[in-house]
């Protein structure tokens, strides 16, 4: 028998029992997640499966992000009943303001390598970048799990991403990951693992890697894992967490499909709306007018995101009139960092506006919502027609570097058309 | 085990109809209960959608139906309607196990043949079995795993938690 994929491996352990690709099994849980969004319904399906308490209560966690600050009465008491809730059964909670419960799961050590994570929200799967295998299901999944520690799920495929190179100039993870969906397609991973591998891994920093494991769901994937190293390493430690069990590939682990991506190649590429695959490279765009450019979301809300629009933003003498310049920080650690380092100051006094730490508007929930007719430029990781709350706008997905040139010309423009 | 049998008329989709197609997020603010918004089931894609829903009405979908967020209201809004069953090329992952948690039954089958209000049984007993009884043809359905066949069987996962306490064991179905 040929050797086993990461995915095959963490839920070979989980369930106790030798599993490939295909089988459908029993798995235990290490930790759980779910959010604001997803908490209502999962608190309705336990108290109508008969749950009376919470088998793993200290691995258990929710995030007030969706809804941060909550826009109405109705959230603001959603709040109320969950943290009743998560008191009531000793969850943890992440308040209104601590960010996007992706982004503290992984500052505060509760997805460490070799764990088995589900949550409630499809973006869980951002904590394979540290070796987790981490995916997002339902409110009834993770009801069940609640109550049960356990949860089914069908062992993968997996494919296999190979990274080689190093990133050129004005170049993001953002252009390698919409690469990657323009080539696998909005679908093109469904119910599959991507794993990423290859040289080129060692040139990305763990933000890149949240990002490419983030947007594994765009291509439909069950999970997108990163196997440990000295990165993985010094992340955990800097955050204090323990470092976990770290799970490799076996050589002879059997892929479905090879993906090959040569970095030195990739060019800063722009998803047109309302599809996460139409996705072309920012010099073949069309120069649409751009009137918002948002920074932020689990995809692209972190301090390194502000820094790498600022880069191209202090190239310019102003960001062009009439265009409005957003930032949402991914947690409230991105927040004191950026406070602390000057750049929030420096973005606000280009024009920018601050939300509160969390999802913001990146789907129509909280925070500022564009116009009918807006065109607007974004670190997100979805486009789809009424994704930040109007479906008269028209979302355009890329790198901050792209969405800061985009706000210097008030146009779509290629980041390396700007002289630095 | 008695079986399972489905009988309605075709209501066709496109591939890619992600969950915010299904139900905006947006309505979401103001309430979860899927009588309320059933009245805006799938308004992104046709405004009159929810209006012309029959009971028994079966969802015919291309490829990745449910794509998008993992939000259990776009599985919930769809039997909320009357609607038993969802026919297509392929599922997000997240929406097929909504449906099948939420008794919803998720068919993955070549759609490209059914023409909207085309006639369609869907039975589920010791196989799985979907006719378009317009077109008098006979459609092969991805088989369902033991687990997953289990919880399909107790009527989703929520009855099945309120029955048996847990997870079904596949080997007693
Ligand atoms: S930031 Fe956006 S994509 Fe991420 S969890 Fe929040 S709503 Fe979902």
């Amino acid at each position: 028998m040929t050797g086993k994929t990461i995915a095959e491996k963490i839920l070979s352990a989980k369930s106790d029992s030798d599993v490939r690709a295909g089988d459908v099994v029993i798995c235990r849980i290490d930790h759980l997640v779910a959010t604001d969004g997803s908490m209502p319904m999962t608190i309705d399906y336990f108290e109508r499966m008969g749950g009376t308490s919470i088998a793993n209560a200290e691995n258990a966690s929710v995030s007030l992000d969706h809804y941060s600050p909550p826009p109405n009465r109705t959230t603001a008491d959603l709040h109320n009943q969950i943290r009743k809730f998560a008191q009531q059964h000793g969850m943890s909670v992440f308040e209104v303001g601590d960010g996007i419960g992706h982004q503290v799961m992984m500052e505060t050590g509760r997805a460490l390598p070799s764990d088995l994570v589900i949550g409630a929200d499809s973006h869980t799967v951002t904590y394979g970048a540290l070796n987790a295998l981490a995916t997002g299901v339902g409110s009834s999944d993770l009801a069940a799990a609640m109550i049960a520690g356990r949860i089914w799920l069908r062992v993968p495929e997996t494919i296999k991403v190979n990274l080689d190179g190093t990133m050129g100039d004005k170049v993001h993870a953002k252009d390698i990951v919409l690469s990657l969906v323009k080539e696998l397609g909005a679908d093109g991973a469904a119910y599959k693992s991507l794993e990423f591998a290859g040289p080129g891994i060692a040139n990305l920093d763990m933000d890149a890697r949240a990002l490419l494991a983030n947007m594994s769901v765009e291509m439909g994937a069950k999970c997108g894992l990163f196997a440990v190293d000295e990165t993985t390493r010094a992340y955990l430690t800097a955050n204090g967490s323990r470092q976990g069990t770290p799970v490799s590939p076996d050589p002879d682990a059997t892929y479905c499909q090879v993906v090959e991506i040569d970095l030195s190649r990739v060019e800063p590429q722009i998803a047109l709306p309302h599809q996460v695959d139409t996705v072309v490279p920012v010099r073949d765009a069309p120069q649409a007018p751009i009137h918002m450019i948002y920074i932020g979301t689990c995809a692209g809300g972190r301090a390194s995101d502000l820094h790498e629009a600022l880069a191209i933003l202090r190239q310019g003498e102003r960001i062009a009139p009439g265009v409005q310049m957003i930032y949402t920080p991914a947690s409230r650690t991105t927040l004191s960092q950026v406070s602390k380092d000057g750049t929030l100051a420096e973005f606000v006094e280009m024009g920018g506006v601050i939300q509160t730490a969390g999802c913001g508007s990146c789907c129509g929930t909280c925070g500022v919502i564009p116009g009918d007719g807006i065109n607007v430029i974004s670190t997100a990781n979805r486009n789809f027609k009424g994704r930040m709350g109007n479906p008269e706008a028209s979302i355009y997905l890329a790198s901050p570097i792209t969405c800061a040139a985009a706000a210097l010309n008030g146009r779509i423009t290629n980041p390396k058309d700007i002289a630095s | 085990m008695t079986g399972l049998a489905i009988k309605g008329r075709a209501r066709v989709l496109g591939d890619d109809i992600n969950t915010d197609y299904i139900i905006s997020s947006r309505r979401k603010r103001d309430s979860l209960d899927p009588q309320v918004l059933r009245q805006y089931l799938l308004e992104s894609v046709d405004p009159n959608f929810a209006a012309t829903v029959e009971p028994d009405d079966v969802l015919v979908a291309g490829e990745n139906f449910g794509c998008g967020s993992a939000m259990e209201v776009a599985a919930t809004v769809v039997v909320g309607a009357g609607i038993k069953a969802v026919l297509a090329k392929s599922f997000s992952r997240t929406y097929y196990r909504n449906a099948i948690n939420n008794g919803l039954l998720p068919v993955i089958c070549d759609t490209s043949a059914i023409k909207e209000g085309d006639r369609l049984s869907i039975s589920l007993g010791d196989g799985f079995h979907v006719r378009n009884e317009t077109a008098q043809t006979d459609l092969t359905a991805e088989p369902l795993s033991p687990v997953v066949y289990a919880i399909v069987m107790s009527g989703g996962l929520v009855n099945c938690f309120q029955s048996l306490g847990g997870f079904p064991d596949p080997a007693q179905v």
